[in-house]
């Protein structure tokens, strides 16, 4: 590793760092059994049993909860010097190993250390090195996630990410970043009154979410490094449902300062909003299209709400979803090609998964109370929120619908999920 | 250290305090988003820098020790605008690293102080809440009398103003509640000017599905929770 990448590496667990309070634990339960997986043997690293974070465990569920890896142990521990036995790895069918170590250093900070390899071919695909400070194990684990699954699937790894998510507790609203997996959660707000709607900008700095606080729907933007967050709509009237254009420089957003509830593009400094749409009708629940020309929103023009899309350079919204009478909170994956909405079918609210060349449609879950799907910044994995025992829950589920993972732990409520963009190393 | 940071925070909270008392004079009902950046989003900036403050920023700096720096700076939303009173940290939310804020929740009474001195409680005898059919906006016409008597009061106290407040059922979408809530209020503001009452009067919002009146998933509960409430500010 170059000291150049040394030191953005430095920087990037800077920005992420985070506390290590317990408070917050989620475990993944996988729920589904997929078909085609990748067979992993991972080793335990070498001095992990004396660090604050198993890292080879951390790992481990990460791959599992993409639904394109099955791990096993490999019996024996095996660092990144080690040269893996393959003549006895590939008789239990193993793909690929990985192999690793992380040792204390006098300054305090970690060094952790890995290697990959290929079992078919006894071929070495490579390592690194992170030198990092406690708090930033679970991220150096996620990073190293990341490369594996990079290189064995050819798709980035989105397990350095993060997400946002608003817990209910008796009266105590509070929202939170957490990282991908849902550990490592921090609070960054507190309310006594409601938070929905949360959504990261493209820069994954900032959160634009909807606070009560002031007895009345108002839209705030919200710098996750420091804290300090602004009003950027308070219009008479509610205001609400805040989307932000790919180009992180305005959102769409749902006012009703004119009567009804319209959508509109507002600077991301804030200013005079304009119309996107003018109907005498709800509409409401927009998000941008990836390449920024389209708004997907909700309406109940057509008498029951249903997800349309109109330019954003104007013209006529043209109605997206037929099937069924109520179809809400569209999300679009970041690559363009699938939507994802919340749709009541007989059993239920159930998470919907369009393909937008095809118009095919697929019901994901089994679920009754299915909201809010929120696309992972690779388009594999979709987030959402429903509810299991009466308790509210935060779920994954791969675009097939095979494997689905509960990010659990939570006492509170768990709600509004939205999942962050990748972040430049 | 650990007093100097508690006392930065304190007179931080304070600077944000005296701060909203001058911007409660400010009109609150309508305005652009830019004056609004102005009082509020200040407000809260004070607010929840003060805890940052001891960090150094967790977000720019890459000199000092990361594990130790949250980098999720927290904000705490005060109940009202008109909270005026935060309290100190609650001890039990001491976090151990020393710089990330605890609650300075100030859950202060709904209905309370800023009430006393400009608004103007709603008229005496007149019910607060109307209820909506399932999936319906309609005012139904046995809370038409409620209208009259909210109408007659804005009309002879023009200093009075009023908010209404729409809300739903839990099913659904949470957006597409607060939508549907919105018709509702608005459909009671309408009610309201058609009788004279003037629009600058009546501010109509929204908490879609967020403050059920009454808990529970069953219709019983649903119907009641289906409603428009008045609230006199």
């Amino acid at each position: 590793m170059s000291r150049s990448a040394n030191f953005l590496f430095t920087l990037v667990f800077f920005i992420f760092a985070g506390s290590n309070l317990a408070h917050a634990e989620f475990k993944v339960e996988i729920s589904g059994v997929g078909i085609t997986q990748i067979p992993i043997a991972v080793s335990d690293f070498r001095g992990q049993e004396t660090s604050p974070q198993k890292i080879s465990a951390i790992i481990t569920a990460d791959l599992k909860r993409s639904g394109q890896f099955k791990s096993s142990p490999t019996g024996v521990l095996l660092d990144e010097n080690s040269h893996p036995d393959f003549n006895t790895i590939k008789q239990n069918n193993i793909d690929a190993v990985l192999t690793g170590s992380i040792t204390k250093l006098a300054d305090g900070r970690f060094d952790i250390r890995y290697r990959l390899w290929d079992a078919v071919k006894s071929q070495d695909l490579g390592g690194q090195s992170f030198i990092a400070m406690p708090g930033d194990l679970r991220l150096v684990s996620h990073r190293i996630a990341d490369q594996i699954y990079e290189k064995l699937t050819g798709d980035k790894g989105i397990f350095s990410t993060r997400i946002t998510y608003v817990t209910k507790q008796n009266n105590r609203h509070m929202l939170w970043v957490a990282d991908a997996d849902g550990e490592n959660a921090q609070a960054a707000l507190t309310s006594p009154e409601p938070i929905i709607s949360p959504c990261w900008a493209p820069n994954g700095n900032e959160l634009a979410y909807v606070s009560f606080e002031s007895r009345k729907p108002v839209v705030y933007v919200h710098d996750v490094g420091s804290g300090k967050r602004r009003v950027l709509a308070n219009f008479k009237g509610s205001n609400s449902a805040p989307a932000w254009a790919p180009d992180g420089k305005s959102l769409a957003i749902a006012l009703s300062r004119d009567g009804g509830t319209q959508i509109f593009i507002l600077d991301a400094k804030g200013g005079e909003p304009r119309h996107i749409t003018q109907s005498p009708s709800i509409d409401t629940e927009p998000v941008f299209s990836p390449d920024g020309s389209t708004i997907y929103f909700v309406s109940d023009r057509g008498g029951s709400p249903q997800i349309y899309r109109v330019p954003v350079s104007g013209g006529a919204a043209q109605r997206v979803t037929f099937s069924g009478t109520y179809n809400v909170s569209p999300a679009l994956s970041p690559d363009g090609r699938w939507l994802s909405f919340v749709s009541r079918e007989a059993n239920g609210y159930r998470v919907q998964l369009m393909d937008l060349s095809t118009d095919k449609l697929t019901s994901l879950t089994e679920s009754s109370q299915d909201e809010k799907p929120s696309f992972a910044p690779n388009s594999k994995l979709i987030m959402y929120a429903t509810k299991a025992s009466s308790r509210e829950v935060l779920m994954t589920i791969t675009l097939d619908g095979k494997i689905g993972t509960r990010l659990a732990g939570q006492s509170a409520n768990i709600r509004e999920p939205h999942w962050g963009p990748f972040l430049k190393p | 250290m650990k007093k100097i940071i508690w006392s930065l925070l304190i007179v931080c909270l304070l600077a944000a305090c005296a701060s909203g008392v001058k911007l409660s004079d400010v009109p609150v009902e309508d305005k652009s988003g830019a004056q609004v950046n102005n009082s509020q989003g200040k407000d809260a900036d004070k607010a929840s820098k003060s805890p940052n403050s001891s960090s150094s920023s967790a977000g720019a700096s890459s000199s000092s020790n990361a594990a130790n720096n949250s980098n999720v700076g927290t904000a705490t939303a005060s109940n009202l605008p008109e909270a005026k009173q935060p309290t100190a940290p609650a001890s039990g939310n001491a976090p151990a690293s020393g710089n990330a804020p605890a609650s300075v929740n100030a859950p202060a009474p709904v209905n309370a102080p800023a009430a006393a001195d400009a608004g103007i409680a709603g008229p005496a005898n007149a019910a607060k809440v109307i209820y909506f059919d399932y999936d319906s906006y309609i005012v139904k016409p046995e809370f038409q009398a409620v209208i009259e008597g909210h109408a007659q009061f804005l009309k002879s106290s023009q200093r009075a103003r009023v908010s209404i407040e729409g809300h739903t059922d839990e099913r659904g979408s949470r957006e597409y509640n607060l939508a549907l809530g919105q018709k509702r209020a608005d459909a009671v503001r309408q009610s309201l000017t058609l009788l004279g009452v003037s629009a600058a009067q009546i501010e109509s919002v929204s908490f879609g599905e967020e403050k059920p009146a009454v808990a529970g998933s069953d219709e019983a509960a649903y119907a009641k929770n289906r409603r428009a409430e008045f609230f006199y500010k």
